[in-house]
């Protein structure tokens, strides 16, 4: 059957037809939809893991007792999980393993660019990366099918425009090849020196097989077009390509990237005058094609630019110096549109206050909150990666705290980034005595990523009830003596909570508990915060002066009307969380109920 | 020949479903089908797009500047944003909406009063359609978007497909009587 599929779902479509039987994950943009479309596949046990090395951590232990499993994740969760994948690409697998990088050429939600490609290489395991919704459901049969065949981990390299395109796909059946008997065997799952010495030599072995491999998958195929000219491309690069090229010229289309076939890309080379290397990200084929010898011909990142999507307009100007006409207009009448927290987000209460704090450095983290970061509340110093606002915090305070200077650091993450990794900056700024104050924003779901649950929100990947592992009693037990919860839409509680963590002189935590707006309640929120979003606030223009102070709480349903000078109320997205009404020095914001 | 159909808006408006129908239609047509969107923050009031292209074969899912057939926009200063991704001769479909940006909530832009005069100075093909005011009129805001989904339809002529079967089938059938009317009253307004 023919179905309108993304990248993403037809990655589930392939590993469930290939058995898949375990899937782990931590959401991350754009890989999230993988974990969330394989929950609807009853066959398969499917997990959010709290963070991406643990999520690689459960499916290795999945393949080595004998089912076929795999792991999603981000670019850069991929640098958290590196530790395992390097180690059990020495072991191997029992059932086939999988596991999937999703990157980001633009960095449309990601705070960097890195090429993931690097890993395949550097942890040498072969790499499949699809261009298609199509190619990504049969890839990922063919990297199950690899990964026995071998006896590695395969990473399959998509990219957000493969994840979040939607193509036509050819859907099967499940085949139930997922089993495999477990047998006890140190010799290849013990990675004592004596042992990852001898599975060394393997891996170097298998290296040389898989390439022979790559010279023959259809994966990796030539279209002769009676050219002179050649390019070589891969992923989405390969569709952006036809698109300004079509049949005009040769292509080798990779699919197959690591190892890359020697003989093919030689065989290819020799054939054509002069040779583009399409690629987003790094000169990953580039160099193997100078390695070969074939540097004259070759037109690759002196070409076209190592960052940002190769989309055809770049290709198109970057080959034959031409882009489409387009229509002239008066472009200083459009106004940025940046994301910004909802109507009611729970994080406004405490950037309000925050923001307004002297000698005090704000160290952030990745989360909604994140957007705190610009105007108004102009309120973060620095950004990262997931959970480094504590530790770095507790550097900078140290740093300042041997300068003399008279700074407060304050470190802000989120539920799911502490139990990503803040939990171990948290232990870092207790055990070393920190004067930070943490700050954990708890909105008891993960919420950048759109919603996933995690293990303070209480409900599992399928929604089912969890034990709810509490943020509190996790610092307590972290030997943290300091520590306050509050709801972060009461103003004078976060000012009272700050004025007094900022005046101890040890570490203290403070924890803002209230949900997201766009949490769907589980029946553990509804008891905990039965008035949450049940009214909503409205001006009393008569009592109004247009002051505009309720304005600098950056809520996106505020307004000050044209014609009256006064402020309103979008009364689509306010939810009274009541953080207005509490700036407005007229009481002229009231609520009214929903 | 593929066509290019970009839908643009804020987050949140609904661009998502509207364009998903359109694929599922036009698919059911026979053509081969792209759909790209990029919807990292959508869910927090930033610029969205999802592009649609459909044609014999169609290798990129992605609209070049310069290059869509039709530009149909939820939302007015979105219209604007997008106008150098339409061609020359396009047309554009527009809700006659405002949702203020950011910077003009805090005073730091204005919201210019002649966004719609400024598109049709330099566009000859424009239609405004009011679809956040009819679909207050049915009495459910949210069916905006199926509005300017029939208006989409009716701009490229494919009428013919039975977008009225595709609606019920994918949206809740609580609601499917009043997008089914939502798609009429779209394709009556242009
Ligand atoms: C290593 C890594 N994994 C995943 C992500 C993607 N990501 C960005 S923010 C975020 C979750 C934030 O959730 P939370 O801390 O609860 O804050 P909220 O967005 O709910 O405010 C995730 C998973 C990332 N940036 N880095
Ligand atoms: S999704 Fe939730 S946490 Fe994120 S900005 Fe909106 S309300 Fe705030
Ligand atoms: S109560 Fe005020 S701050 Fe809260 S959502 Fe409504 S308008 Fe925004
Ligand atoms: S703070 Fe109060 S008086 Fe001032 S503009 Fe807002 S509602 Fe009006």
């Amino acid at each position: 059957m023919k179905k309108l599929m993304t990248g993403n779902e037809a990655i589930v479509q392939g590993a469930w037809e290939a058995g898949v039987m375990v899937a782990s994950a931590y959401p991350g943009t754009p890989s999230t939809e993988v974990l969330e479309n394989m929950t609807a596949h009853k066959e398969v046990y499917s997990e959010w893991a709290p963070n991406e090395k643990v999520a690689v951590e459960a499916a290795i232990g999945a393949s080595v007792a004998g089912v076929r499993s795999m792991a999603s994740m981000k670019h850069v969760g991929l640098n958290v999980a590196a530790d395992p994948l390097f180690t059990f690409a020495y072991t191997g697998v029992n059932a086939g393993m999988v596991l999937l990088t999703a990157d980001e050429p633009g960095m449309y939600s990601s705070q960097n660019e890195q090429d993931n490609r690097n890993y395949a290489k550097a942890a040498k395991i072969p790499m499949l990366e699809p261009s298609t919704s199509q190619e990504a459901k049969d890839f990922m049969k063919e990297a199950f099918d690899i990964s026995e065949k071998f006896d590695v981990p395969v990473l399959v390299r998509m990219t957000t425009r493969v994840c979040h395109s939607k193509g036509i796909v050819e859907c099967g059946s499940r085949s139930e090849s997922g089993k495999k008997p477990y047998v006890k065997n140190a010799q290849k799952y013990v990675m004592v020196p004596a042992f990852a010495r001898k599975r060394r030599v393997e891996v170097e072995k298998r290296m040389a097989l898989l390439e022979e491999f790559a010279e023959k998958t259809p994966m990796n195929r030539i279209e002769d077009n009676g050219s002179r000219t050649g390019v070589i491309a891969c992923g989405m690069a390969y569709c952006f390509a036809k698109e300004v090229f079509g049949d005009d010229v040769n292509y080798l289309k990779m699919g197959f990237t690591n190892p890359l076939p020697s003989k093919l890309m030689t065989e290819f080379l020799q054939g054509v005058d002069k040779c583009y290397v399409i690629e987003e990200n790094d000169p990953f084929i580039e160099e193997k094609v100078k390695m070969l010898g074939f540097s004259e011909k070759c037109f690759g990142k002196n070409t076209f630019p190592a960052y940002d999507e190769l989309t055809a307009d770049v290709i198109r100007k970057a080959v034959f110096g031409s882009e489409f006409e387009t229509i002239d207009y008066d472009k200083s009448k459009v106004v940025p549109r940046p994301p910004a927290l909802c109507a009611g987000c729970p994080h406004r209460g405490l950037f309000f206050e925050l923001g307004k704090r002297k000698n005090v450095m704000v160290t952030g983290d990745i989360g909604c909150y994140t957007l705190a970061q610009g105007a108004p509340y102009n309120s973060i110093d620095t950004t990262i990666c997931m959970g480094a606002s504590f530790s770095t915090g507790h550097g900078a305070q140290k740093a300042f705290d041997l300068k003399g200077e008279d700074m407060r650091v304050v470190g802000v993450l989120g539920d799911s980034t502490f139990f990503h990794t803040g939990i171990n900056s948290l232990t870092e700024c207790l055990y070393n005595n920190s004067r930070t104050v943490s700050i954990i924003l708890d909105n008891r779901i993960t919420g950048m990523t759109g919603h996933q649950e995690n293990p303070g929100s209480g409900r599992h990947a399928d929604l089912s009830e969890a034990n709810i592992i509490d943020i509190e009693t996790v610092c307590r037990a972290l030997g943290c003596k300091n520590i306050r919860t509050i709801n972060p839409n009461d103003l004078k509680a976060v000012k009272d909570a700050l004025d007094w963590a900022l005046s101890l002189d040890e570490p203290a935590v403070i924890i803002t508990k209230y949900p997201c707006v766009l949490k769907k309640f589980s029946e553990h929120d509804k008891k905990a915060f039965p008035d949450a979003y049940k009214s909503k606030s409205v001006v009393d223009s008569e009592k109004c002066i247009g002051c505009k102070a309720c304005l600098k709480c950056g809520c996106p349903a505020l307004y000050l009307d044209r014609e009256t000078g006064k402020a309103a109320i979008d009364s689509l997205q306010c939810v009274g969380c009541g953080v207005c009404e509490q700036i407005c020095p007229k009481q002229a914001i009231g609520k009214e109920a929903r | 020949m593929t066509k290019s159909v970009l839908l643009v808006g804020v987050g949140g408006q609904g661009t998502i479903l509207a364009s998903k129908l359109l694929t599922i239609g036009l698919m059911q047509e026979g053509y081969d089908v792209k759909m790209s969107e990029i919807h990292g923050m959508s869910q927090r009031g930033g610029s969205v797009s999802s592009q649609v292209r459909y044609g014999e074969q169609v290798y990129s899912p992605v609209i070049e500047k310069g290059s869509a057939d039709l530009l149909v926009s939820f939302e007015k200063m979105e219209a604007l944003r997008w106008l150098e991704y339409l061609k020359k001769d396009g047309a554009v479909v527009v809700n006659d909406h405002e949702m203020m940006p950011m910077p003009v909530i805090m005073g730091q832009a204005e919201y210019a009063p002649d966004i719609i005069d400024e598109i049709r100075r330099n566009c000859a093909n424009v239609k405004v359609v009011s679809a956040t005011a009819e679909a207050m009129k049915l009495g459910n805001g949210k069916v905006m978007n199926i509005i300017l989904l029939g208006s989409l339809v009716r701009s490229m002529g494919l009428e013919n497909i039975d977008w009225e079967k595709i609606i019920r089938d994918n949206v809740k059938p609580a609601f499917a009587d009043a997008n089914v009317e939502a798609f009429r009253v779209g394709k009556s307004l242009v």
